[in-house]
């Protein structure tokens, strides 16, 4: 695994040329044949395996988890992202990410080079969001915790530190300040290091769209979907919890954990109940959307009403 | 103009205006156009079309004013029932689609949320409103009381307009744009009520002669 720093990397090397030849060479070729003379995921069609932790509960709809977003850089409706993507957010490559803070190895990695060491997996997650709706989702994506490790963090890296790409010109939504640009999630280590929490990169076995956050976002399935921050372009090592976007937009709305908790109710909308996707009545919300099992000991001790 | 306005087809006319939100919301409905989260759009839809009433309807006066089409102030009642029944359609969604007819849910948000607090006040404020507005209540009540109880209005679209911005998560311009429509017209009645008392005030000796209004004295 080369890991370059930042300093003697240009926008334009992120990515290796042969690399891009090759997948230019693939895209002409068609599918069937591109992916063993490629071995890189397929433009349509990602190579993957199946993961653990996966619901058997029916996925939603395809055209509902593309079309219904929250993702403010691409407007405030739900609507807006799937609409203007396509004329804004047009180039989700070349692509990388900044690695920083209390690690060994700190650096710049294209996208490819950050993906190629794992194997692609399909995780079937339910998706709740804090405006009390929620979906099923078949992500396609990699452990977070195996990523992060690449990067040897530290005993002082206590948290990591997620940023989503800053560029009005691809992000519309950006050029008002709705809230403040860019938006940031944290993540405390233990919990980005939990086998549950996943670097998505796919959506139904296909590369992620834009308006669900590509080509790399976060998944954290048993935590409000607003933790699941996108189009991810800096991850970093801390000390210290970050003061997320919507912290400083709401402080006493939205909390650092933003862990799905039923019994505690944000000001706007009741949590103890849900609206899936698709369904006409409500279903409970359960502790921890339902990973209570896996994750309840990562908050043994702790109130969770008062650390929302 | 105003004689234009006063021909018989005008006021049917508008009446089909005022069902296009409607009838719209029902193409939408048949034909998917309301997306993932059909019964969110629908409410969002039906609250939007009752606030935006509201605000028509407390538009008419100041256009009168403003332009001496004094026809349009025949629409005055059928706007305001309009935006009445726009408000009973969002209120029932919310009812029946969004809670499924949960009464104590449904009991715990209007305690809980102020948002729907207010909401819950300006529905019940606007019945008596809705309940008086034929001739003969208008009879019964007398002139003057009617309008007394009518100027709840002015508590209502506020209400109203509170309540949508409440309820917004973060992008607040369309509730800062009804805000500011209201304080528009709002704000032209009291600049004209502090003129007609000012007008009242040095013109005392002649008042008494204006002629009163038809209806009797509370």
């Amino acid at each position: 695994m080369l890991i370059r720093s930042a300093a003697d990397l240009r926008e334009s090397e992120v990515t290796d040329k042969a690399l891009w030849l090759d997948r230019r060479r693939f895209l002409a070729l068609g599918a069937a044949g591109a992916l063993a003379l490629s071995g890189l995921p397929a433009e349509a069609g990602l190579n993957t395996v199946k993961g653990p932790f996966s619901t058997d509960e029916p996925p939603t709809p395809r055209k509902d988890v593309t079309t219904y977003n929250n993702f403010y850089e691409l407007g405030v409706e739900k609507s807006d992202p799937a609409q203007l993507a396509p004329s804004y957010f047009t180039k989700t490559r070349p692509w990388s990410v900044t690695i920083a803070g209390e690690c060994a190895k700190p650096g710049t990695l294209g996208y490819e080079d950050l993906i190629k060491p794992h194997r692609l997996e399909d995780r079937i997650y339910r998706m709740r969001c804090v405006e009390a709706w929620s979906m099923v989702i078949p992500w396609v994506g990699i452990p977070l915790g195996e990523v992060l490790k690449r990067f040897e963090p530290g005993s002082k890296a206590k948290f990591v530190e997620f940023t989503t790409l800053q560029d009005p010109e691809r992000l519309p939504g950006q050029r008002r300040s709705v809230i403040d640009w860019p938006y940031v999630e944290g993540l405390r280590i233990d919990e980005a290091m939990h086998p549950l929490a996943l670097l998505a990169v796919g959506l139904y076995g296909e590369e992620l769209l834009p308006q669900n956050g590509a080509p790399i976002r976060l998944v954290v399935p048993w935590k409000y979907g607003f933790k699941s921050i996108k189009s991810i372009v800096a991850i970093r090592f801390a000390e210290t919890p970050s003061r997320t976007a919507w912290m400083k937009a709401a402080p006493r709305e939205y909390g650092f954990y933003a862990n799905v908790n039923p019994a505690v109710d944000h000001p706007r909308w009741s949590q103890g109940a849900e609206r899936r996707i698709g369904e006409f009545l409500k279903r409970k919300t359960l502790p921890f959307n339902g990973y209570a099992d896996q994750v309840a000991s990562l908050y043994s001790g702790m109130d969770l009403a008062a650390n929302f | 103009m105003d004689k234009l306005l006063r021909q018989g087809w005008v006021k049917p006319l508008l009446f089909a205006v005022c069902l296009i939100p409607l009838g719209l919301l029902v193409w939408r409905g048949a034909s998917g156009g309301l997306g993932a989260n059909p019964i969110e759009a629908t409410n969002r839809f039906l609250g939007d079309w009752a606030l935006r009433f509201l605000l028509i309807a407390l538009a008419v006066t100041p256009l009168r004013q403003m332009t001496g089409w004094n026809a349009v102030a025949r629409w005055r009642r059928m706007l305001g029932l309009f935006a009445f029944a726009y408000v009973v359609l969002h209120f029932s969604s919310y009812v029946g689609l969004d809670q499924f007819f949960d009464w104590s849910a449904i009991g715990r948000e209007i305690v809980k949320r102020r948002y729907i607090t207010l909401g819950m006040v300006a529905v019940v404020l606007l019945i008596p409103l809705a309940l008086t507005s034929t001739n003969a209540m208008m009879r019964r009540l007398g002139g003057r009381r009617w309008q007394a109880l009518h100027r709840l209005v002015y508590v209502i679209a506020p209400l109203g307009v509170a309540h949508h911005w409440m309820m917004v998560k973060k992008d607040i311009t369309e509730p800062a744009i009804h805000a500011a429509i209201l304080a528009v017209l709002l704000g032209w009645r009291g600049v004209a009520r502090l003129r007609h008392n000012g007008a009242a005030t040095t013109a005392r000796p002649t008042a008494c002669s204006v002629p009163q209004s038809s209806s009797p004295s509370p």
